[in-house]
């Protein structure tokens, strides 16, 4: 309990009438890498919406370092230090790099009432700096998000998650659409994470990547968690069996 | 040098710059030198202003991803208000302020009605264009007032500069161009308005208040529209009721030949200037060139459609230069 920096206390949500989530309660690790799985529908998804402030939940707490917070909004999520990574992307193609990583969080020169002119030069270097932490080359921060591949979009994501020293990161799906170089690269990231200190919450219907880079199994159906393992501790059979 | 290259193609507004060169060269040969000469030019720059803020506006918007087929009924409402405000004796800096508050509020519900609703703003814009052009016949009774005769014509409409080149107006143009490019490419609310109509989903989920950036945008709009249609109106001195219909297209064609995406996210402030002028010129430009007139429509249409053309394969084509790495 102690080391757990993030705790959801029987979380419950409902969308129009389909009970999606039913009561869960888990706590993730500080430094852990846990592997989210299940099916279609299976809630994994809504509990990751209301942890990074898409959803709300119906029922239930959510404890952050021990302490009780209200998350109603992406930006309070991003705030507590929880930056979420979607297997849509969370990128703007029509914009550039260095754009993309400060969306929303822009170095300004001076602001009134939070709008002001940007700093293009910190977001210039800071985004070279930033790239090249997550160990992705590429040519430079002005080159538009929608010539790059899935598999570098994926890293620029991460990259940007790892400039805002996020605590906490979720990734949603990161493998999805990828080619096998780049899911190997994507999971090199989540493995990397342990080293940085980022607690990893990795999401994959996929068994061999989440048993690939992760140190923790949670399996969910039918909005209920059903197995909850340390990977040594487990086999994909046994997980394949509770799904 | 390929990179240099490769960069230039990718911007929205070159196709439109191109065409814009290209053809004021042929209308200066087909008009024996007439067109670049200095009556004529000033004729033009008089016009540019009121079609260009429309364009601004509406470029602007389009980028955040929305549509605004209101703008030429708030460009016909906003002077009417203010007309029929000053004739009941409002000195005129309350009535502008009165008009732009009018303009506002459009802006607002328009942006409102689209957003909380769900509903494209096509229709909530349509509609709007609808009621805009209804209250300024309403309010003005059917008869336009009589503009009082201390209107503050120095500050909006009279020439100035060198060979009185310039009409005021022109200034103000130039000086909400330069500002809304601006804060288009060097603030963090051009930044969020790109997002914006970029990728609404990857930008509501980075934190982005998309709301109350495309409500922003849309008083925006309204607001630079409502305002062109006062200095059209001070320039020909009486509030008619019927201007700036079918400027809402002219707006959007104006947009789109400057590059901007009709799926937002894409374009610039300077690309809506260059097609409000390549259209203009297009207007002078085949007269001068002694070709009838009634052509005028076929070539914005032309135009809009060969533009977009263009743009999507020069585009294709930066794309396909690799860059290393």
């Amino acid at each position: 309990m102690d080391d757990a920096i993030i705790s959801v206390r029987n979380l419950h949500k409902w969308y129009s009438g389909v009970h999606a989530l039913k009561g869960v309660s888990l706590n993730f690790k500080r430094g852990e890498a846990l592997g989210l799985i299940g099916d279609n529908g299976a809630g994994k998804s809504t509990l990751i919406n209301i942890l990074s402030g898409v959803h709300t939940a119906d029922e239930g707490e959510i404890l952050v370092d021990g302490k009780p917070v209200r998350i109603a909004r992406p930006r309070d999520a991003m705030n507590l230090g929880i930056e979420t990574i979607y297997q849509y992307n969370s990128m703007v193609p029509t914009m550039s790099i260095a754009r993309n990583l400060f969306i929303g969080r822009e170095p300004t020169r001076f602001s009134v009432f939070g709008v002001g002119i940007l700093d293009q030069k910190k977001m210039g270097s800071e985004s070279i700096k930033a790239i090249a932490n997550v160990d992705l080359h590429l040519r430079s921060p002005d080159a538009l998000v929608g010539e790059l591949s899935g598999g570098q979009r994926q890293g620029v994501a991460i990259a940007r998650a790892m400039h805002f020293k996020s605590k906490v990161m979720i990734l949603d799906e990161p493998t999805n659409h990828l080619s096998v170089k780049e899911t190997q690269k994507v999971i090199g990231f989540v493995r990397g994470l342990k080293e940085q200190g980022v607690t990893g919450v990795f999401i994959s219907h996929n068994m061999h990547h989440v048993f690939d880079c992760c140190d923790r199994v949670v399996a969910m159906a039918r909005g209920e968690i059903v197995l909850d393992k340390r990977i040594e501790e487990t086999s994909i059979d046994e997980v394949h069996n509770v799904l | 040098m390929k990179r240099l290259f490769k960069t230039y193609l990718e911007k929205p507004e070159l196709a439109g710059l191109i065409l814009l060169v290209l053809l004021v060269v042929i209308f200066e040969i087909r008009s024996d030198g007439v067109f670049l000469n200095q009556d004529n030019l000033r004729g033009i720059l008089g016009i540019l202003p009121e079609t260009g803020l429309v364009a601004i506006g509406v470029t602007i918007l389009m980028i955040s991803g929305e549509f605004d087929l209101s703008v030429g009924s708030v460009f016909a409402l906003m002077p009417m208000s203010m007309a029929v405000l000053m004739v009941e004796g409002v000195p005129f800096p309350l009535a502008l302020l009165a008009g732009l508050v009018v303009c506002a509020v459009i802006g607002f519900i328009n942006g409102y009605v689209t957003i909380w609703f769900e509903i494209p703003s096509f229709i909530t814009t349509l509609g709007m264009l609808f009621i805009a052009r209804s209250l300024t016949i309403v309010v003005s009774g059917g008869f336009p007032p009589l503009l009082p005769v201390d209107l503050p014509n120095w500050l909006f409409t009279s020439f100035v500069g060198p060979g009185h080149m310039f009409r005021m107006s022109f200034l103000w143009f130039v000086g909400i161009a330069v500002l809304t490019s601006l804060m288009l490419s060097r603030t963090n609310f051009g930044n969020w308005v790109k997002a914006t109509g970029g990728f609404h989903p990857a930008a509501a989920s980075m934190g982005i208040p998309t709301a109350r950036v495309k409500l922003a945008c849309f008083m925006l709009c309204s607001m630079l529209s409502g305002f062109a249609g006062m200095l059209q109106v001070l320039r020909l001195g009486s509030p008619l009721p019927s201007i700036g219909e079918g400027l809402e297209l002219q707006a959007v064609a104006s947009a789109v030949i400057g590059g901007v995406s009709l799926a937002g996210g894409i374009g610039t402030v300077a690309g809506g200037i260059i097609g409000t002028i390549l259209i203009r010129i297009i207007d002078n430009g085949l007269v001068l060139s002694a070709v009838d007139a009634n052509w005028f429509k076929f070539a914005i249409g032309f135009l809009t459609i060969f533009a977009v053309v263009a743009n999507a394969w020069m585009r294709k084509r930066a794309k396909a230069i690799k860059m290393e790495g």
